[in-house]
């Protein structure tokens, strides 16, 4: 009997509070991204969140533009917006522009990582790259049903230490971890959990005086933005969108940018 | 003037990092990237453990044998041949029944209740004789394949075996200059070609996405599927002995689906080395992990998803589709219904072709929707011939009810095998549907493109119709 009273106090408890918005989504609190490598289960996750049946198969690429759906739990409304797959955010394809714009200039509340607990190595370099540009983030380690069929332990704990953020282990095609998820997302968006995104530390003096440079420069431009480092080391890098961010004010508007058109 | 102070910082900024960028040199992108990357295998090396065996290999042995050189393409086409054989073997009862209800005890009640009523002639002639009989019709012959074929693809695409396809065709597509990712979208374009056009949003190469977006008509839709089979039952599956003719007719609309393949190399090859030439471009592919089929959530979603999507489009279009039929039937002009002027105007243009007047009036009439090609063909002919004892009258939409039923009227309106085999071979060539060309036209913001993926299948269509015709009659003269 305690335990259940145990249970009742703990917020997962109170799944019942989730009402799956599917795309009704006027008035919405927090704005949350999906990203993740492809294949990785975005679009289950997006399903399990929103109700919506956005179309799910197993290969890479499958969606191909942005998806968007609504939920409310605990008395928020969530708008959750499921992005391509992509490896990396280093803008060599459109897929990437889209994703990486949309976490950088759409700027949701929280950003969900959704990764695959089976090859984390590869889908770390994209959660680091993420973690470049945003300061709120949950990592959802997905398809931990595989990993454990294939012996594969992952320290949860000490993942989530090193990385900043929380991480919620899952197996989206079987709806487990969707609870914690919720919860998660909920504290971060609301800020009771603070994250502290691992960031990557330039071993070049030279570079980090570039960037401070410019990152001052940019402080009095655009006040307000969370990950000027990053914009910073963007424009040094010469990458177009953020150059043309920067010419078109985009960067300082802070609007969230429409996809870039597809066709040729 | 606050426009323009915002223009000068904006500058500063821009021309500060190119100066700060030429201090750099070129080498600093690759330390940053570099440290992520570190990063990344170090932390997965803390937190990571490998206890035992991982099960790949069991992912592996599965794919040194469906991507051998050797097995893969035979195993596609076996799996493909499966597929189609369990609907056209699965499709028929259901089917049978379905119209028996629709048609054999609905559709005189409907007549009943309209004379009943005193609704005009006219007026339930368009109305049950026209739209009512073509939704019936629509439901009943697709309903019921569909209800099959998609969760079975459906369940393929779960478990993991589409990017396999991709990985065994990917040589072939690149041989012909176009994007490996093109098997992608060409099995997509086996459920629909619509879909399949947007999902070419994959292909980053304009150039390549173009290719894939005219090529993609060729991937035989579902809306097609039904005439193939039916089609194919009643006059390949008719010329085998009986106990051959499932498995002989099921063979028959594989064939017509690899050759569409074949015509998507074929056509993608001769676009990149004349009017869209260029190199194809690299790109990587993950061969995702098998992954057990969820059975129920499959069925559930592929059945609300796709055959409700794909059977209500149908629906809407062959309503309207159905009215029309019944009016260019019963509008005579110098005593003969508009459709008989069309088919005795085309008729010897179309016999050069191997095909009829009613069929290529029906494929006008079945622009919108490819689904309804079979019962304005069945309509047509049984106008045309002035076979009296089926249907009820000009221009009804009746229901066969058997493949028999439907078997006799094409026979009486002429139709031979060299007839079937080119309506199968005009089915695989012609224009998209129209929702197709829309979706072409959304895509590529071309009214150019747009022309060239519509008129382009045609003629092809129009020449291979041709020279099979030319062909079997030399053949069996």
């Amino acid at each position: 009997m305690n335990n259940t009273q145990g249970c009742e106090n703990c917020p997962v408890h109170h799944k019942e509070h989730l009402i799956r918005m599917g795309i009704a989504m006027d008035r919405v609190d927090y704005v949350i991204a999906l990203a993740g490598n492809p294949n990785t289960g975005k679009s289950t996750v997006f399903n399990n969140l929103t109700g919506l049946r956005q179309h799910t198969g197993n290969w890479p690429g499958k969606t191909v533009s942005r998806a968007e759906g609504g939920y409310s739990y605990a008395e928020k409304r969530y708008k959750v917006v499921d992005l391509p797959g992509t490896y990396s955010l280093l803008s060599t394809s459109t897929d990437e522009d889209v994703a990486r714009n949309f976490i950088l200039f759409g700027r949701p509340d929280v950003t969900v990582i959704v990764a695959d607990a089976t090859r984390l190595e590869r889908n770390l370099n994209l959660t680091l790259q993420i973690l470049e540009i945003t300061d709120r983030a949950v990592l959802c380690l997905n398809l931990m049903d595989e990993a454990k069929r294939n012996h594969i332990e992952i320290d949860l704990r000490n993942l989530s230490k090193e990385l900043g953020i929380p991480v919620i282990p899952a197996a989206a095609r079987q709806k487990e971890g969707m609870p914690e998820l919720i919860q998660a997302i909920e504290e971060v968006a609301s800020g009771k959990y603070v994250c502290k995104p691992h960031r990557a530390k330039s071993k070049s003096p030279k570079l980090n005086h570039a960037i401070a440079t410019l990152v001052k420069k940019l402080e009095e431009q655009f006040p307000g933005i969370p990950n000027l480092n990053w914009v910073a080391l963007r424009l040094l890098e010469g990458d177009e969108s953020i150059i043309d961010a920067i010419r078109t004010g985009e960067l300082g508007t802070l609007s969230p940018t429409t996809f870039p058109t597809l066709a040729s | 003037m606050e426009t323009s102070n915002l223009t000068n910082k904006d500058n500063e900024i821009l021309s500060l990092a190119n100066n700060l960028r030429w201090d750099l040199g070129v080498n600093f992108h690759d330390t940053v990237i570099e440290s992520i990357y570190e990063d990344a295998s170090r932390i997965a090396q803390r937190t990571v453990a490998q206890e035992g065996d991982p099960a790949k290999h069991f992912d592996l042995k599965i794919d040194r044998i469906v991507t051998s050189r050797w097995l893969g393409f035979p195993i596609m086409f076996l799996l493909l041949a499966l597929v189609f054989w369990l609907t056209v073997s699965g499709a028929n009862y259901p089917s049978g029944l379905l119209a028996d209800l629709f048609i054999g005890k609905l559709y005189p009640l409907l007549k009943q209740f309209a004379a009943n009523i005193g609704t005009p002639a006219w007026l339930s002639g368009v109305l049950i004789d026209g739209a009512y009989l073509a939704v019936a019709w629509v439901v009943s012959v697709m309903l019921p394949p569909m209800a099959i074929f998609f969760p079975l693809f459906t369940l393929l695409e779960d478990f993991g075996y589409l990017p396999r396809v991709a990985f065994n065709m990917d040589s072939l597509f690149r041989k012909a200059g176009a994007h490996g990712k093109q098997a992608l979208t060409l099995s997509m374009g086996f459920g629909c070609n619509a879909a399949g056009v947007i999902a070419t949003r994959v292909i980053d190469s304009p150039r390549e996405r173009l290719i894939a977006i005219i090529t993609n008509n060729f991937s035989l839709c579902n809306g097609r599927w039904p005439t193939q089979i039916l089609i194919a039952t009643i006059f390949i599956g008719g010329a085998v002995p009986s106990y051959l003719a499932g498995i002989v007719s099921a063979g028959a609309v594989v064939g017509i689906a690899v050759l569409g393949i074949g015509f998507s190399l074929a056509v993608s090859w001769g676009l990149s080395k004349s009017i869209l030439r260029g190199e194809a471009s690299a790109f990587s592919l993950e061969l995702p992990p098998y992954r057990p089929p969820r059975i129920w959530q499959t069925l559930y979603t592929s059945l609300i998803d796709r055959t409700i999507f794909v059977l209500w489009r149908a629906i809407v279009f062959a309503l309207p589709a159905g009215i029309l039929i019944w009016v260019v039937a019963n509008v005579h002009i110098h005593g003969i219904s508009i459709a008989e002027h069309f088919i005795d105007w085309s008729n010897p243009f179309a016999v050069i072709f191997g095909l009829n007047g009613v069929i290529l009036l029906a494929y006008i009439i079945a622009i919108p929707a490819n689904e309804i090609v079979i019962p304005t063909v069945l309509m047509l002919t049984v106008l045309q011939t002035g076979m009296s004892g089926v249907g009820a009258g000009a221009g009804v939409m009746f229901d066969t009810a058997s493949i028999q039923g439907t078997e006799e009227i094409l026979r009486a309106g002429g139709w031979t095998l060299l007839t079937g085999i080119n309506l199968m071979l005009f089915s695989l060539l012609h224009n998209p549907c129209s929702t197709t060309i829309y979706t072409i036209f959304k895509e590529t913001h071309s009214w150019k493109w747009t022309l060239v993926s519509t008129f382009l299948p045609i003629v092809l269509g129009l020449i291979v119709c041709f020279f099979t015709t030319q062909i079997w009659l030399l053949i069996t003269s």
